[in-house]
């Protein structure tokens, strides 16, 4: 009986051993394979644009080098330009996305507004069905004439209906009675959604502020598909043409070197297209240690039907 | 107190004056960027030409549809959208239930969150990124695998000119973006799992591996259920966003990785042909809708808590 005991015991020992070892390599595995491809273009932009011509990339950088940065900063007011844009539209978007799609999710929070549901629905609907690209290009660029316009990369992403129902549930969260309370007091709906849902709603204006910032940040489509000028060019699509287009992006910056005598031909091909990669990825990669907390709250809570 | 008819309707509309002039907005917003172009569709039965714009230019019956389905288009690119959602769902989902199961098993609280950190980098960064990187591991002449193929004394192998192996590297990515974010609803999940239920399994003598068939995976099974039939809805959907970034204007490859998305987009960009573009967009939201439909009934029979209307 005893014996028996022990031996099941050490059964029982192995195989927890056993899964934590599989878990341990299993995790530590899928993580590394989610870092590699981001060192090494890290490593390929500090690599000199000979080793990579001869040997092809590695996870290592070949031969240290500061070349590619050094051509991308020959000229660095086209990125800082295209940095601007970004984060302005960054700002702009999730500041006024945020305030409407909190004023709508408050309305349709309220179980006092007869109408809430024929008002979820308008709003719902247009997620199950859709024009399609056609008629939404036709639109900006012909019947709103945005083309070329900040505003066809603004106007695109401010409003989503997923992040109104994210929104929607989290204001439901809030007891009726607190609601209540401040309407007996006489605050009006504007005062009760400033002064008593917003400081409650923090988290929710965090995440949903994240997502709506993450889909000004990482946009190329629009950029692609309405704008034409190369100095209206947000960072993403800046990167999109430049990677694309590297002979031409290479003669542009012998060109504003004009004084030294590097010609285009000079210039890295191969490691310049990384460190540009690496000079648009940093901020949000340095960022995103802060931001995934919220994240992970928002993909949870986005489940749960509003 | 309850009123019908006009007055009714006036003295709600009087009533609700503030909460109407807070939705007046994101109406008016949705009114013109999601209602309006809804009566664009009629383009799909245009001849288009710009002077006319929709309403001004000629009808063109089915032709544009037509025209889709009879270049054999059609047909290629519905087969490549299907088989790859099928693909990307039935991968990924294996993927994130396993990332979820055994990230719980991490008993190291450090090595949990450090490596579940790493696995959501990829999902913060843009398709454009990923783009470079694919470049970065697949590029004939420079790219990381091809390098280590020579290394071992292989021949190269031209990827991109090798259309049959883009099946394989769009579901690399695909998994490698969506594995820390899609992971965290089964996290979740796994969080709301009774402990005492993995005790009583202890004591009936079950291992650690029987325990997570057993328990751990049949405890999420509502979750996966609803998970996978959301992502059923949008199986008509292409993700031009990854197809174009790893594929862009690479004609040698459509014949595997062309979707219905990404022939929209160039029959409208590249070809400038408004109708049959707005035609295959317009076919492409009526299935998506009718999808939606059914997997919103089937969501019903399966847990109605879950429905999405």
């Amino acid at each position: 009986m005893k014996s028996d005991k022990h031996s099941n015991k050490i059964k029982r020992g192995s195989d927890v051993i056993a899964l934590n070892i599989i878990s341990y390599a299993f995790c530590g595995i899928v993580a590394l394979v989610c870092l590699v491809p981001f060192v090494m273009i890290v490593s390929g932009s500090f690599s000199s644009e000979k080793a990579i011509l001869q040997n092809g990339f590695s996870i290592l950088p070949q031969q240290f080098s500061l070349e590619a940065y050094k051509t991308v900063f020959k000229d660095p007011i086209v990125i800082l330009r295209a940095y601007c844009t970004t984060i302005c539209l960054t700002i702009v978007g999730t500041v006024v996305g945020l305030l409407l799609q909190t004023m709508t999710a408050y309305v349709l929070s309220r179980k006092d507004f007869g109408w809430r549901n024929a008002f979820s629905l308008f709003f719902y609907f247009t997620t199950l069905f859709s024009g399609g690209l056609v008629p939404y290009f036709i639109l900006i660029t012909q019947t709103l004439n945005l083309r070329d316009n900040y505003l066809a990369l603004l106007l695109p992403l401010i409003f989503s209906v997923y992040n109104l129902l994210i929104m929607k549930s989290y204001i439901m969260g809030i007891p009726d009675s607190l609601i209540e309370a401040a309407k007996i007091d006489g605050g009006g709906e504007f005062l009760i959604l400033f002064k008593i849902v917003l400081p409650l709603i923090k988290p929710a204006l965090a995440t949903v502020g994240l997502f709506i910032a993450l889909a000004y940040w990482n946009d190329w489509y629009n950029a692609m598909l309405y704008i034409k000028s190369e100095e209206k060019y947000p960072l993403q699509y800046f990167l999109y043409q430049r990677v694309n287009n590297i002979e031409a992006y290479k003669k542009l910056l012998s060109n504003a070197a004009a004084s030294s005598v590097a010609s285009a031909v000079s210039l890295p091909t191969q490691t310049l297209k990384m460190a540009l990669t690496v000079v648009v990825t940093g901020p949000i990669v340095l960022a995103y240690p802060l931001a995934q907390k919220y994240f992970v709250q928002g993909i949870t809570i986005g489940a749960v039907k509003g | 107190m309850k009123e019908n008819g006009f007055r009714g309707f006036f003295k709600k509309l009087y009533k609700y004056r503030v909460f109407l002039l807070m939705l007046a907005p994101a109406v008016i917003y949705t009114l013109i960027f999601s209602y309006y172009p809804m009566t664009g569709i009629v383009t799909a039965f245009k001849k288009y030409n710009y002077a006319g714009g929709i309403w001004g230019s000629p009808w063109n019956g089915l032709e544009n549809f037509k025209f889709f389905f009879k270049s054999g288009q059609a047909a290629l690119v519905i087969r490549n959208t299907v088989l790859y959602n099928l693909l990307f769902i039935a991968v990924n989902t294996v993927t994130q239930i396993a990332v979820a199961v055994f990230l719980t098993e991490l008993s190291n609280k450090y090595y949990r969150k450090i490596t579940q950190s790493l696995m959501f980098l990829p999902y913060f960064i843009s398709w454009v990124i990923v783009g470079v990187m694919a470049f970065n591991i697949f590029s004939s002449d420079y790219g990381f695998i091809n390098r280590i193929i020579t290394y071992f004394g292989g021949e190269k192998i031209s990827f991109y000119t090798t259309p049959q192996v883009w099946p394989l590297i769009l579901l690399f990515f695909s998994v490698w973006k969506g594995i820390g974010y899609g992971s965290v609803m089964y996290l979740a999940a796994l969080m709301g799992i009774d402990t005492s239920i993995y005790d009583s399994a202890k004591i009936d003598g079950a291992n650690v591996f029987q325990r997570i068939f057993y328990v751990t995976i049949p405890m999420i099974m509502p979750t996966t259920i609803i998970l996978l039939l959301l992502a059923v809805g949008g199986i008509f959907k292409g993700n031009f966003d990854m197809f174009y970034n790893l594929v862009g204007n690479n004609g040698l490859l459509y014949n595997y990785t062309d979707v219905i998305d990404t022939l929209t987009f160039r029959a409208l960009i590249s070809s400038n042909n408004f109708g049959m573009s707005a035609a295959i967009g317009l076919f492409q939201s009526v299935l998506c809708f009718i999808t939606v439909l059914i997997v919103n009934k089937l969501v019903g029979m399966y847990d109605k808590d879950y429905t999405l209307f």
